[in-house]
Order: structure tokens, then sequence, then C-alpha cells
């Protein structure tokens, strides 16, 4: 019965459509005409609407993307907090302290391209001012000038050319909690200066740096490098310094680097001239998850110097530090440190000290820190115990 | 520190110190034929991964590259230490084909551009979790540009994975 209703619907269906009108060839050709000039215009909304898509999604881009203003202006910093737990190996005295040895904030602007401003100001233990241990410290503040394809100059305040850690001593690039103590006792990092400098390549992994900076000033009764920097705080600038540097690094992972410095009066006019010259090499090595660091630095001052403390014409140091590390988080070190700042006398007078510790990385950018030093000097004065530290860098 | 990881592959940069290629002679240096410029939408899955691999979230909505048959090319931005490094990656059947440092502005570090470096990347590909299968060699002092490097070049094999496993862009 259903198969018979269907059937005339069916049929009822194809006797109206034979009915219809057939339209004529210039019917169907209008048609046609019309559809096209449709589609004509729909397409073009359609490139419009495109355009006007492109064009929104380019603003909110722009709006989500950091401000020009802030992509030319950077803000950075580092800090650190250190505890140390040592006692004298004659046990006449005990350091136990807690200190939140430095706390920097980096800011740079881009003025061009080619011209930019870097700046590092420091609060060092906390606090400053009078009979406080602290200080506020500009540390670097210059203008870099990229001159040609191979060529940088900067003038201002910047950072000796000099060692491994000197330029470069964010807590999260080094191994142990205090820096080592050859580049702070010899060479002396962290060391900046005020002038003009040069940065150039000769060829593709090899560089070298030439600068003309305000010098040290090594005050009468005084014979180390470190008490002869004066931070570019009103400093005496009767006798200046030339600092000169070449560094391979044409091979991946390896630095090779040898700077050399020169002052004709470290007394700054002030006496008996001294002249003094420095030269430090090192090598840094990276393979895999091996690294080495090794430095030789050495001062040679004029003998005049000797009055003051004798022997103190020859100041050398050197440290080898072999690490490893276990996965991305977990690294180990040992460092062997020597360092003598009255080197030619005829006594004994030189430092040694071990390190051996290990650095966890929470993050690649904040580390802590643990190590122990087993430190020997003359007359039993070096110090032994533990490390503790916490850094951070952005 | 953010960047911004969507370059104009059509606005050439200029030519100076620090500034080493071009965006469109990269491109044209890379394919030997005319490649198909696409855009990949960052949907939330993919901006999750990639946030992963920054360690940071991806700014924009899309990233443009360039394809042709199995090879893709990218360029992208990192910040090293305060300034965004522009590195071109071209990867191959999911394989780090090349690695060009195309622009560096930072003061130091400049010696991931040499081309000792960056031939390091050739043949790496992303491990499960999204890292480099290979260990690459860092640079004395420039630790925040090695790791620019290595994070644009795991961030440019995981897009490419994306656009050719059939997850299609226009």
């Amino acid at each position: 019965m259903n198969k018979k209703l269907l059937a005339l619907v069916i049929g009822l269906n194809l006797s109206a459509a034979a009915q219809a009108e057939t339209p004529s060839l210039e019917k169907m050709w209008q048609l046609i005409q019309d559809q096209q000039q449709e589609i004509a215009e729909l397409k073009g909304q359609l490139q419009e609407t495109d355009i006007k898509t492109e064009a929104t999604i380019s603003a909110v881009e722009r709006f989500s993307a950091t401000p020009t203003a802030s992509k030319k202006t950077t803000f950075g910093g580092y800090g650190e907090v250190h505890y140390n737990n040592l006692e004298k190996d004659d046990s006449s005295s005990t350091k136990d302290a807690i200190d939140f040895h430095r706390f920097v904030m980096f800011t740079g602007h881009q003025f061009t391209d080619s011209i930019r401003f870097f700046s590092e100001l420091e609060v060092e233990h906390s606090l400053s001012g009078n009979g406080h241990p602290g200080e506020v410290e500009l540390e670097q503040a210059y203008i870099e000038w990229d001159a040609t394809e191979n060529l940088t100059a900067k003038a201002g305040l910047f950072l000796m050319p000099i060692g491994v850690i000197n330029e470069t001593h964010e807590p999260n690039t080094f191994y142990g909690t205090e820096r080592n103590n050859v580049e702070k006792n010899i060479i002396p990092a962290t060391w900046w200066e005020a002038g003009a400098a040069i940065n150039g390549e000769i060829t593709e992994g090899l560089s070298y740096d030439l600068a003309a900076h305000s010098g040290l000033y090594i005050p009468e009764g005084k014979h180390k490098p470190r008490d002869g920097r004066q931070k570019v705080a009103q400093a005496k600038a009767d006798d200046m310094a030339f600092t000169g540097r070449i560094k391979y690094t044409a091979i991946p992972g390896l630095e090779i680097a040898a700077s050399f410095q020169h002052q004709s009066d470290v007394r700054q006019g002030e006496g008996v001239a001294i002249d003094g010259t420095l030269f430090e090499a090192h090598v840094a090595w990276i393979r895999d998850n091996f690294q080495l660091r090794a430095l030789y630095a050495q001062w040679d001052f004029d003998d005049a110097i000797n009055t003051t403390k004798m022997g103190a014409d020859e100041q050398t140091g050197m440290y080898i530090e072999p690490s490893f590390k276990l996965n991305e988080k977990l690294g180990l070190f040992a460092r062997y440190s020597a360092w003598d700042n009255t080197a030619a006398s005829n006594t004994d007078s030189e430092i040694t000290q071990l390190d051996v510790g290990i650095n966890y990385w929470l993050h690649p950018n904040v580390v802590f820190k643990f190590d122990y030093q087993n430190q020997d000097a003359p007359g039993e004065k070096g110090y032994d115990g533990v490390n503790l530290g916490l850094g951070y860098s952005f | 520190m953010g960047s911004v990881l969507l370059t104009s592959l059509t606005s050439p940069l200029v030519i100076a110190k620090g500034f080493f290629q071009s965006g469109p002679d990269f491109i044209a240096e890379v394919f030997q034929q005319q490649p198909n410029a696409k855009v990949l939408w960052l949907t939330d899955d993919i901006r999750e991964n990639a946030k992963v691999i920054l360690g940071r979230p991806v700014k924009g909505l899309r990233v443009r590259y360039h394809q042709f048959d199995l090879t893709t090319a990218w360029i992208l931005e990192e910040i090293g230490k305060e300034m965004p490094i522009t590195i071109g990656v071209v990867v191959t059947d999911n394989e780090i084909a090349r690695v060009k440092i195309l622009a560096y502005r930072e003061s130091r570090g400049g010696e991931v551009r040499y081309s000792a470096y960056t031939k390091q990347y050739l043949g790496a590909a992303l491990t499960d979790n999204n890292r480099l299968d290979q260990s690459i060699d860092g640079i004395t002092g420039a630790t925040l540009s090695v790791w620019a490097v290595n994070k644009v070049a795991a961030l440019a094999l995981y897009y490419h994975a994306q656009v050719t496993q059939s997850r299609d862009s226009t």
C-alpha cells in the first residue's frame, strides 16, 4: 500500500516538472552572468575581509608584544646571599656570618642599532653608610658604539677585560659560593675603571681588546692590587693605565685568552714612582658535561714597593677548576687555588685553598651552592669550613 | 624578559655590525625552489608546549614560516642576556638542517654566530620531552646566548612537527 502511494507522488512530481518552462539560452546566459558578478563581488568582499583580519591580527600582536620603549630600555640584575661558617686553622677566630653579599641592578638602553648604554649598580653587604659594612657601587656605566662591522668602541666606566669572572660573574655562571681568591686577590676582580676601549675581531674566533683608562692607586703602606682599586670615585688620575687582551674562541666550548696591563706609577705621583705590569692567561673548556677552568695571573711591580712589603714586587696566583654536571640541575666541582701577594720574598707566603662542592640549579638562572674549603696559609692563618649560597640573575 | 617571536620575513634587516643577513635573503639562500609562505596559528596546545620549551609564555597569535616539501624554515627571536637574537632555523624531516644567526645585538657572546658553533646543531632532533637530543658545547661567558639558541632550535623542531603532522596551516 505504501509503495503504491510513493509511486503516485513521484509520478505527479515528474509530470509537474515536465510542464515547467525550460529557460532559453539567452536567459541561461544572463543567469550565468548574474552569478559571475555575484561571485566576483563575494570574492572582493572576502579579500577585503582578509585585509581587515590581517590588520586586526597585526594590531593585536603589536599590542600584545613588548612595547617599543621597553624593548629599547632593558632591566636585569643578579644577587647572591652567602652563609660562611669558617674557622681559622689556629682556632683563634671564626667567621660565622650570613650576608646578602651583592644586590645588583642592570639598566641598558639601545639608542640605535649601533649605539647603546649599559650600567650596573650594586649594593654590597646589604647596608651601606658610616659604620655599616656595605657599599653602593657603580660598577659599569658606558656607551658602546659599533664603529664598523668588526670594531666596537666604548667609553665610560667598564669592567677590565681580564680573567674569567671579571666580566661575567652572575652567580649562576660559576661554581663556588664565593668567587675564587686568585682573581679576587691578584687581578683583582671585580675590577672596573673609567676610560675608552675598543674591541675588534681579527678573524672568526680571534678577537682583541685595547683600553686606556684610569689606574690603580696603591698608597704608601699598601702593596696589594686589591688595595689600589679606586672604583672611579674621585679617583686620582695622575697616571693612566693601558690594558690589552687577545682571545681565541674559534672552537666551540673553548676559550683561550691572555691579558696584559701596564701602569707607569701605581702610587699616582706620590713618593717614588712604582710601575706595575699584569699578565694573565686562562683557558676555559666546556665539553659535554665536563668543564675545566684554569688561570694564571702575575703582577710585577718596581722593586721600590718592597720598602712597603718585602717581596711584593712579584705577586702571583693560579687556579684549576674541573667540574662535571651530573644533569641539568646538579653540578660538582673542585678547585685548587694558590696565590701569593709577596711572591718574591724569601719566606713562605703562599696561600693555597682547596674547594669542593655542588651547585644545584633550581632554574637555569637560580642556583643553590654548597662547598667546603680547606685553606692553608703561613702561620696557621688559613680558614676552613663550609659555605652556602643562593644566587639568581635575570 | 619576554620577546616577540614573530619576525616579519618581508622586512629586510639593515646590514650593519650585528646584522648578518636579512630574512628574505636567508629564505632565498635556503630554498632552491620558491617555497610556500605559511602561517602556524598558535593554538592553546601549541602555546603550552612552546612555553615549556622557552621557559616563558610565547607571544603573538601565529608564526610565519616557509615550506617546500619536508623542509621548513623559521626565523625566530629570543633574548640572550638583554637583546633579542634573530635566528634562522631550517628543519628537514624533523631534524635540524641549518642554524644561522641573522642578527646578534648583545655586547658579549657573539661567538654563537660562528659556523663552528652553529654546526653543532646539524642533525639534532627533539626528544620526547621536547629537548634537543644532541649535546651542544657552550661558550664561556655567553651562557645566556647559548641557551637562547638552544631554545629556538628546539622550538623550530617542535613547530616543524606541528605543521608536518597534518596540523595544517594556511
